[in-house]
């Protein structure tokens, strides 16, 4: 394992990127901080800039007007870095995947950057805060 | 950043914003540190609702519309399915009734809570947000356990209510409520304490009762600045013409009226939930109203969801799809309202104004650094961290002078 | 209570411009005006009788296209809807947003999704739609609900470093240049 990899294992930083959610996953996301869960116990720390991140966390569809800015935000982000797309509409596009705004799934934008990106999946509309860290805490053991 | 007209500077705000959990974007021209006039572009998170609402039955569109905003999605329901009934001249059995009354009423403490948090962020105060989160907890276990989820709860439905809550539940949302309110009550006399609350937000992003009525603003945006409107008194639905409450009006207009109001509110809805709560076990009945089929015709349905009202138009031609549904939420008639109150103030209050009126977005990545410079040190209890924190606040009061 | 008085006001103050009032229940009320009236009927309603502008909705008949101005009046607890018609393909009406500044970004909305042309509005530019959504294809318009399909799929093209920086004029000058 280089050592890049182990280091991201240590402890994520995480870059949160909506891309056209509604706010649930966002809020979930957000409880995650709170005193009720604290993931920073685990060194997972929410960070300003996809510059210091290890980890994208995606919300939401890919919208028309979102999806280059988020293609943009995956080349900011040092590799290697894992894209977790958090949320239905984020894996598959959800309730909304027929809406005329909607520019694919958030694993086909990231795809089209870099074919060989790292994505693991968080379903659920929202996924609880512990599907969440369970998702987190798989992806790190599959690296 | 090349805009000629002065001495002008531009300050983009977004898309991707450590402050705005949401893509949005917002440009500032500003002169020196004083913001002289503000731009507003959207379109990152519009999905097409509305269309998509056109393809959708009746019954399916409540789905839909409460992912429209994760923390209102007991009110956008709620204002499609009272258009909907406006339409079919539906009658909606009283109990309920009450259940829409309850649960929109936890939503709003918990949106509220949810705010005041995020406000306190804002300004940096990261104190305030997580403890303001931590009291919130609760209340989303009260949602939990009365609707099944922690957010989306798939309440109401046309006709009536989707599932009942067995009254069984009453006595536990009662007791919960009950325990909200120590610091609940806790919050609001920190923020009326404060100082530095007071120093940092009266004064700020003043919106005046003139410009609150021309740029239509709804809520509790609206309140703070002395329109006393507010949908679940002034056109009655759900429960709220059959309990007991009050509209919390301030005239200031500034942020930190805001803030009272919103905290105030939440004291009204622990009043609203806790009436429901004593007289559901006292009525029977169905919960859903009988519904066959939709005639042709038109309805609107508005609801006063936590930022204000949320506006629902919806027109069946007889089939079993609407064929427009027109959904206003409170936020698209609050964000403009910046070009009345951001414009004059400097850009570092410019934040806290944008975040007063509570605009579906928040801030997610800057509240990362709670650097643990106390690692290895005495650890300190609760109460001495609550004693501290008081003492700092004695100190900031002798400096200040008051 | 009083939510007949509202519609004796609007017909007293109206008179003839008012075509057609329906109520269907007591506290909904749709009124029907010419497209050149609409000035003076949300003038009225918004000025002087001190209605609260809600919204206003855009949609497409099959003939034409309706727009709906939304007037809730709280303290008569009433809702008066406006409602009006413009011709297709090319509608046009008269801006509604120097009488109510909050009206302006709903007639962008509309005039992004439905392609209606708002007469005197100051500052008609994209807000909803996507920077690369193609000119003159409307997403609430019933050929294009019918059709269902997006023009084209996202824009796949790199945005360049400063994307953030830019504002809207530059992106639009960018996009310009480009086709």
């Amino acid at each position: 394992m280089s050592l890049k990899l182990k280091a991201l294992k240590k402890s994520p930083w995480v870059y949160h990127v909506n891309t056209g959610a509604c706010n649930n996953c966002d809020i979930e996301i957000l409880e995650l901080l709170t005193p009720r869960f604290d993931v920073e116990r685990f060194g997972v720390i929410l960070v300003g800039s996809p510059r210091h991140a290890d980890a994208l966390l995606v919300t939401g569809i890919c919208t028309r007007q979102a999806r280059p800015r988020l293609q943009e935000i995956y080349r900011q982000t040092p590799k290697p870095c894992v894209v977790f797309a958090i949320g239905a509409c984020a894996c598959t596009g959800g309730i909304f995947k027929d809406a005329y705004h909607f520019a694919g799934p958030v694993d086909e934008a990231i795809r089209e950057v870099d074919p060989n990106a790292i994505i693991a999946y968080i379903p659920g509309c929202p996924p609880k805060p512990e599907a969440m860290i369970l998702g987190v805490v798989k992806a790190l053991q599959a690296l | 950043m090349s805009h000629k007209k002065g001495h002008r500077c531009l300050i983009p705000v977004g898309p991707y914003h450590p402050l705005q959990e949401e893509p949005e974007f917002f440009q500032l021209y500003v002169e020196g540190e004083t913001v002289v006039d503000m731009d507003w572009r959207t379109s990152y998170n519009h999905r097409g609702i509305e269309e998509l609402a056109t393809h959708k039955t009746f019954d399916q569109v409540p789905f839909l519309v409460e992912r429209v905003c994760g923390i209102c999605s007991a009110s956008h329901p709620l204002a499609y399915v009272q258009a909907v009934e406006d339409i079919g001249k539906i009658e909606v059995p009283e109990r309920a009734l009450y259940l829409r009354s309850l649960v929109n009423e936890l939503e709003r403490i918990h949106s509220h809570v949810l705010w005041f948090g995020l406000a306190g962020h804002f300004i940096g105060y990261n104190t305030v947000f997580m403890w303001a989160w931590r009291y919130r907890d609760p209340i989303l276990d009260l949602l939990e356990m009365t609707t099944g989820s922690r957010i989306n709860y798939a309440n109401a439905r046309v006709g009536g209510v989707r599932r009942d809550i067995d009254n069984a539940f009453m006595p536990e949302i009662i007791k919960g409520i009950d325990e909200f309110l120590p610091p609940l009550d806790m919050l609001i006399k920190a923020v009326l304490d404060d100082p530095v609350l007071h120093a940092r937000l009266k004064g700020i992003g003043i919106l005046t009762k003139e410009d609150a009525i021309k740029y239509a603003v709804a809520g509790p945006t609206a309140r703070a600045s002395g329109v006393p409107i507010d949908v679940r008194r002034d056109d009655p639905y759900a429960a709220y013409d059959l309990v007991d409450w009050d509209v919390i009006t301030q005239e200031e207009g500034d942020v930190f009226a805001k803030v009272v109001v919103r905290l105030l509110e939440c004291v009204e809805a622990a009043r609203i939930i806790k009436q429901c709560a004593e007289r559901l076990p006292q009525i029977d009945g169905p919960i859903c109203a009988e519904v066959r089929e939709i005639p042709a015709g038109e309805g609107v349905g508005h609801v006063e969801a936590p930022r204000g009202e949320t506006f629902h138009y919806v027109r069946s031609d007889g089939s079993p799809r609407p064929v427009r549904h027109k959904i206003r939420a409170p936020s698209f008639n609050n964000v403009p309202s910046f070009k009345a109150s951001c414009i004059g103030y400097t850009v570092s209050d410019v934040t806290i104004t944008l975040a007063s009126i509570d605009p579906c977005y928040s801030c997610t990545e800057r509240m990362a650094r709670v650097v643990d410079r106390k690692s290895g040190e005495e650890i300190l209890t609760f109460a001495d961290l609550v004693k501290l924190s008081q003492e700092k606040t004695k100190r900031i009061k002798e400096e200040m002078g008051v | 209570m009083t939510e007949s008085s509202v519609i004796d006001e609007i017909k007293e103050r109206l008179g003839p411009k008012v075509i057609r009032i329906d109520q269907p229940l007591p506290d909904r009320a749709f009124i029907y005006v010419e497209p050149e009236d609409v000035l003076e009927v949300v003038r009225v309603l918004f000025e002087d009788m001190k209605g609260r502008f809600a919204t206003a909705t855009g949609l497409d008949s099959r003939d034409y296209i309706e727009v709906l101005y939304h007037f809730p009046f709280d303290k008569q607890d009433i809702v008066v809807t406006v409602k009006t018609r413009a011709a297709k393909p090319f509608p046009e009406i008269d801006s509604i947003s120097l009488i109510i500044p909050a009206a302006q970004w709903i007639e962008r909305e509309m005039h992004d999704l439905l392609g209606i042309e708002f007469r005197g509005h100051p500052d008609m530019r994209r807000l909803i739609l996507a920077d690369d959504w193609p000119e003159g294809v409307y997403p609430l318009r019933r050929d294009y609900s019918q059709r269902r399909e997006p023009p084209g799929p996202g824009r796949v093209k790199p945005v360049s470093e400063s994307d953030s920086g830019e504002s809207a004029e530059e992106k639009e000058k960018g996009e310009v240049s480009e086709s």
